[in-house]
């Protein structure tokens, strides 16, 4: 069954920014699945059709098969979200917040409160439930807003930019939590900036650019169109000039560092080769940046040139 | 399920804004209770010793619906406008619009918060007046009450359309200022317009609020301006007005929903 089944899904806003030309994309249920694009791509305002916080000027969406258009509020009863800005009040408790969201979905005080306590426990904020909210970190606020969105355990959970501003370990942390939440059959939908953070966690993605759809596959397939790669080697000794290599090109960034670019079906042994016959020696080598990134970037520097 | 959910939904909202009615005390019911002792000190002892009797009942007297009145307007209002404006400017409204609440309980989960602060701000104000009177007899009990309760109602709902409306904080505050407290202050709180000349007589008819205040002396003191009949009539078109108002504005999005 489809979890998300977007058709044809338009949005030109009051001052004429056409921000989604007819997107389609479905979602399967229990799936995993990221939706990536450069800032004012069209993901938050699909976001926001999806959760019905933003009036769709054509086509349709569909949670489960309710529609968001017809049947608002059963679709509506589906979705968990958490948005990408801070959106509950500050002067509230955390665990009014939570209940208080659980109360808008029609689940009891009685039952409401339990479930609260557990989620603000497993997102380590039941130490600060009763301080006001505005008292908590960055990192804390965050995490509220995806309790928040899990207290009425919604089959479909969608994610803004959930770790948008977190620090690495409270990052792990709450990636290892959504993909526990994942196992347990809630479809997921994550945007995030974090490339490394869609390629860890989901196995499909829609890639959206200028309120059209780029690409849109598994991850895995994705990543296996990236032909080439670029990595960089850092070298023990100074280099006095470039060496030549066939099907390689090698930039050299200072005397010490170079940048290799070659296809995925060649080998580095050329070069290594190379550099060992002029007694260089390779201290390390990494990737220039992550493989979803470098195919990101091709994927949208394409349609900046279309 | 349904009804389940509208019933949880709708009793979220009003313990969530009787709790905030109650957190900020300090400024939802302290205030009305001082401004309505002074003005039954200046305008019931100091000057209505001197006016004597209006309308066949003593001045201190008569004026009570009226501030009752006002009091309950103004904070219906007031509470509304503050913590809707508050929610979407916060955002927190959001909470509600993405949750799969029909907006007629979201309305009537704001209305009951707004209600309950009337209420309890009217209450504050009877209470004071027994300070400055000898005691008050309402002559009928379930007028004053429907009265007060339509009332209510009907300026908690102005207050919503005011606060999707407002885009910044001063825009909250030009109703109430601009157009409120002047149709209060000429809606028979003081006076019976039977004083007024003919031409301002026939003025005042246009004014809503001299329906309420009447309406709601007549069920305290048995004593009113305009018959019972136009005094439910106009409230009631009132109601249907902004209730039409507001589910319209929720239904759109206006505001909330771009």
């Amino acid at each position: 069954m489809l979890a998300l089944d977007v058709q044809e899904l338009q949005k030109t806003y009051a001052n004429g920014v056409e921000a989604l030309k007819g997107v389609s994309l479905q979602v399967e249920e229990g799936d995993f699945f990221a939706l990536l694009g450069p800032n004012g791509a069209g993901k938050s305002t699909m976001i926001g059709i999806v959760s019905s916080l933003v009036n769709a000027s054509g086509g349709d969406a569909k949670v489960f098969g309710a529609s968001v258009v017809n049947q608002r509020s059963l679709a509506m009863s589906y979705i968990g979200l958490v948005p990408q800005e801070l959106n509950f009040n500050q002067f509230e408790k955390p665990l009014d917040i939570v209940v208080n969201q659980a109360g808008y979905y029609g689940i009891p005080r009685r039952v409401a409160l339990p479930r609260a306590e557990r989620y603000l426990k497993e997102l380590q904020l039941w130490d600060k439930h009763d301080k006001p909210a505005r008292e908590l970190s960055g990192g804390m606020k965050r995490r509220l807003m995806i309790a928040r969105a899990m207290v009425n355990e919604p089959r479909l959970l969608i994610l803004d930019e959930p770790t948008a501003g977190v620090d690495i370990e409270i990052r792990r942390s709450m990636w290892e939590l959504i993909r526990q939440i994942n196992e347990s059959g809630t479809t997921v939908i994550l945007t995030t900036h974090y490339l490394e953070e869609a390629e860890e966690l989901c196995r499909n993605i829609a890639i959206i650019d200028r309120g059209e759809i780029r690409e849109n596959t598994s991850m895995k397939e994705l990543l296996s169109k990236l032909d080439v790669e670029t990595f960089v080697l850092d070298l023990r000794e100074p280099l006095r000039e470039l060496p030549a290599c066939e099907d390689m090109e090698i930039v050299m960034r200072d005397d010490y560092t170079l940048e290799v670019t070659l296809s995925r079906a060649k080998s580095l042994n050329a070069l290594f080769g190379e550099l060992d016959r002029r007694g260089l020696h390779v201290i390390s080598m990494r990737n220039k940046s992550n493989r979803l990134e470098e195919l990101f970037i091709r994927l949208v520097d394409k349609g900046e040139a279309a | 399920m349904s009804t389940s959910l509208n019933w949880v939904g709708y009793t979220t909202i009003v313990r969530k804004e009787i709790v905030r009615i109650l957190r900020i005390w300090g400024q939802t019911v302290v205030p009305p209770a001082i401004t309505m002792s002074l003005y039954f000190i200046i305008f019931g002892n100091l000057i209505g010793s001197r006016i004597g009797q209006m309308g066949g009942l003593d001045y201190m007297e008569f004026i009570v619906p009226g501030l009752v009145m006002m009091s309950v307007i103004t904070n219906s209002y007031g509470n509304m406008v503050s913590s809707f404006f508050g929610a979407k400017f916060g955002r927190h409204i959001e909470e509600l619009l993405i949750s799969p609440l029909p907006n007629w309980v979201i309305l009537a989960g704001y209305v009951t918060g707004a209600l309950v602060r009337g209420l309890l701000v009217g209450g504050v104000v009877i209470l004071v007046s027994l300070f400055f009177t000898d005691g008050l007899e309402v002559q009928h009990p379930w007028i004053t009450l429907s009265v007060l309760v339509m009332t209510s109602v009907v300026f908690a709902m102005a207050g919503m359309v005011n606060a999707i409306y407002a885009n910044k904080f001063d825009d909250i505050a030009i109703i109430p200022t601009f157009v409120l407290t002047p149709l209060t202050y000429l809606g028979g709180v003081f006076y019976t317009i039977s004083l007024l000349p003919e031409f301002w007589q026939k003025v005042s008819a246009f004014n809503p609020i001299l329906y309420m205040v009447n309406g709601f002396r007549y069920g305290m003191l048995g004593q009113s301006d305009v018959s019972l009949a136009t005094v439910y009539l106009v409230i009631g078109l009132f109601a249907v007005v902004m209730f039409a108002a507001c589910m319209f504005l929720l239904e759109t999005g206006r505001g909330m929903r771009s």
